[in-house]
């Protein structure tokens, strides 16, 4: 009788000896994999970011352009570079095609990002980091940073979002 | 060998195969047909277009322009995750609720009536994404819309293949009520039960997502995008998890074709379809794990299957497979060491390296690289990468769309009731299908891994304002080489596969004994049965029945435990604090 025949009426077997030590190295495998991550994300130091906050896209970008304003140092390529103040709040903005400001940080210090878009769905990718976030006009993403490493990191949206979606880049500079 | 003269019951509309004994419900016939024609159509479509997209992203070659390179990754998707894959379940399902059960069709016009409601949902969606009113991808994240008609052929198809999954339950139901099937349902066609009840509640999730999405196309109605991404993907994820129960229904199958094993423990491998059917819906969750709006708790009890059930029928379905070849294959005469079953098993019958390459690809790429993604912190090191594309290419690609090229090589020939042509070369496409696949997954996996994005026409973004030159270096070329080259060898096995496929359908040679290799069964009065003599799992033994086996699943899990090792490690070499 095989797979396309139908088994006798009573089918239910014993498990034998090979099945048994299989399955019991399948079910504390399983076990494993679900408690990890409650242990990662209590002492992990690469957590998934989980606070989340509503908001109008219109009402970010209004804040973002103030948070700009006021915490402008310079500009790349026509993207205002911004500094944190201590306390360690950022606001950063994906658009079609552009995110924005340029984030300069501070190795070792933690900032607080505020996440968001002003027009549809973009992908935050860190590079070559490579760390990635989903960003969602309506939700701001709070995403806490601290950068270990000086130098310069490339955001590229990873989501697709438009004919220009491959143009859409940003950056992260991280000094001592 | 018996003849055609077995008994039948309303006249022309019955006989009996040659090959398996089967009672066949002749209207069934062109029904099955008809909707593997189509899926091999989508197929056919959806390979030029991914051969298109392969050589756009290798910068060697860079053959198209970005518009029709968004436009045919939208086509794309759907004709192969959608159409392709659901026209041959449903053609599955109909060779499993009538030829495999004994059992006429109840209600053949209904059949066509869904049949053709697909066909005319394919051909509008189809025809909308390649005329460019589709190019937001089929995904379609609000606030960005298709053009309504794409979303009105989808559930016109999705309306079809509701109607066709309930179909299927029907007629099991009425099979077992009208005592066609006295006892317990045979194996394959309980999996089937649990991929159709898996189809019934992903296509109810489907209207869910599209029709509002079909409303905002309209510009009636506006969606929150999270709370879309939530609906779509309790379709999304859940018609992959019709094609995973699908693929292990089909496992099963071409084992027991190709080498007339018979399931070593059947209580246990149903409870794995049991545990599918309790937890791999929430699977959903693997998309929205680096999105805002979901509490912790959710993330983790949803993206575990909660405490991976669904993987646990995984790993069943990885022991008692393999277990019942092994078995098959030492009755007849292979019990040399542990390996020499696996050595010696039949690897120039198309459907037995189908089945294998199948097997080892799902279970050693597909399923690994699944619950790493699917792990909650590890997400963020992959989400939206050229690495979830790796990885689905090797379940949906690898894994299922091999198992069903190996199915249709003996369904299509034996409905059709033609010889099937070119057998040579339907003993190499696997293998020759299988090596594209495995290169271009790799260089996927690999791109992925230096930080490629998905669905980008150019992966360096060469064109961006702030330049990020970590995307380009030779490594990451050598990765887009590999994906180029390896599309071009998958393609060319695809190929063939339509090449053979056509050619029986409409050129094979007619026989009422269809010539389709060599089978490891024989006509039975009752449908097949093995050419040799298997005897029974002895689950009382002291020592090992299947001590091959044992040794390769923990080969397996120790590969498993190395990549997510490997995959934690690489977490915390990222070094910057997260949160």
């Amino acid at each position: 009788m095989s797979a396309l025949n139908a088994p006798r009426t009573r089918y239910v077997a014993p498990v034998g000896r090979d099945e048994r030590i299989w399955l019991a190295f399948a079910v504390v495998w399983c076990l494993f994999l679900f408690v990890i991550m409650y242990v990662w994300q209590f002492f992990g130091e690469q957590r998934t970011p989980i606070e989340s906050y509503r908001i109008e896209p219109s009402e970010f970008r209004a804040l973002t352009q103030d948070y700009i304003a006021s915490h402008r140092v310079g500009e790349v390529e026509g993207v205002p570079i911004v500094v944190p103040t201590d306390g360690g709040e950022a606001f950063l903005a994906a658009r079609a095609f552009q995110f924005e400001p340029v984030l300069q940080l501070k190795v070792g210090e933690s900032v607080r990002i505020y996440l968001s878009s002003y027009d549809f769905q973009h992908g935050l990718s860190i590079q070559p980091l490579n760390l990635n976030f989903q960003v969602l006009p309506g939700y701001v993403y709070v995403v806490n940073l601290t950068a270990t490493t000086t130098g310069e990191f490339g955001l590229v949206c990873n989501e697709f979002c438009g004919l220009g979606h491959h143009v859409m880049s940003g950056r992260i500079i991280v000094t001592d | 060998m018996t003849t055609a003269t077995a008994p039948t019951p309303s006249g022309l509309l019955w006989r009996v195969c040659q090959v398996t004994g089967y009672r066949v419900y002749t209207p069934v016939q062109r029904l099955i047909l008809v909707n593997a024609v189509a899926a091999v159509v989508s197929l056919t479509l959806g390979g030029i277009l991914a051969l298109m997209m392969a050589l756009t992203r290798w910068e060697a070659v860079s053959l198209l322009p970005a518009e029709l390179y968004y436009r045919f990754t939208s086509a794309h998707g759907v004709l192969m995750l959608v159409f392709w894959i659901v026209f041959f379940e449903i053609a599955a399902l109909l060779f499993g609720g009538t030829i495999l059960i004994n059992h006429r069709l109840k209600g053949v016009r209904f059949a066509w009536t869904y049949s053709v409601l697909m066909v005319v949902g394919a051909i509008v969606t189809t025809a909308t994404a390649l005329s460019g009113h589709a190019n937001n991808m089929f995904t379609a994240y609000p606030p960005l819309v298709n053009h309504p008609m794409f979303y009105v052929g989808i559930l016109l198809f999705a309306v079809g293949a509701l109607l066709g999954a309930c179909h299927f339950v029907y007629q099991v139901w009425t099979a077992r009520r009208e005592g066609v099937v006295a006892g317990p349902l045979p194996l394959v066609v309980y999996a089937l039960l649990a991929a159709a009840i898996i189809a019934i509640w992903t296509l109810l999730h489907g209207a869910v997502a599209y029709v509002p999405a079909l409303l905002q196309s309209l510009g009636l109605i506006t969606l929150d995008a999270a709370v879309y991404r939530t609906l779509f993907w309790g379709f999304g994820h859940g018609a992959q998890q019709i094609n995973l129960a699908a693929m292990v229904a089909v496992w099963y199958a071409l084992a027991a074709i190709t080498t007339g094993a018979r399931p070593v423990n059947e209580g246990l491998s149903r409870f794995a379809f049991v545990l599918y059917l309790v937890g791999i819906n929430m699977g959903s969750m693997h998309h929205l794990l680096v999105d805002p709006g979901i509490g912790m708790h959710a993330r983790i009890i949803n993206t575990s299957y909660f405490m991976y059930a669904a993987l646990l029928g995984s790993l069943i379905h990885a022991f008692s497979i393999p277990a019942a070849l092994e078995t098959a294959q030492r009755a007849r005469g292979y019990t040399n060491g542990l390996f020499e079953w696996f050595l010696r098993g039949p690897w120039r019958e198309p459907g037995y390296s189908a089945l294998m390459i199948s097997v080892i690809g799902f279970g050693f790429i597909a399923g690994v690289s699944g619950v790493l993604m699917g792990t909650m912190q590890l997400n963020m090191l992959i989400h939206n990468t050229l690495f979830v594309v790796g990885h689905f290419h090797a379940t949906v690609v690898l894994g299922t769309t091999v198992a069903f090229m190996g199915l249709a090589y003996y369904v299509v020939p034996l409905v059709a009731q033609r010889d099937l042509a070119f057998l040579g070369l339907a003993r190499w496409q696997p293998a020759l299908y299988g090596t594209g696949l495995l290169t271009m997954i790799g260089g996927m996996m690999l791109a992925g891994k230096l930080g490629a994005s998905r669905r980008v026409w150019d992966p360096s973004f060469s064109g961006a304002p702030l330049q990020v030159e970590s995307l380009t270096s030779p490594l990451m070329t050598f990765a887009n080489t590999l994906i180029g080259l390896g599309a071009i060898v998958a393609v060319a096995g695809g190929a063939a596969f339509v090449l053979i496929m056509v050619a029986t359908v409409f050129f094979g040679r007619r026989s009422d004994k269809p010539a389709i290799g060599t089978l490891g069964i024989i006509a039975g009065e009752q449908g097949p049965r093995s050419d040799v003599e298997i005897p029974e799992y002895d689950h009382h033994a002291k020592r090992f029945q299947a001590p091959g086996t044992t040794t390769l699943v923990f080969i397996f899990l120790v590969w498993f435990v190395a990549m997510f090792a490997w995959a934690a490690f690489n977490l915390g070499n990222v070094g910057w604090g997260v949160s």
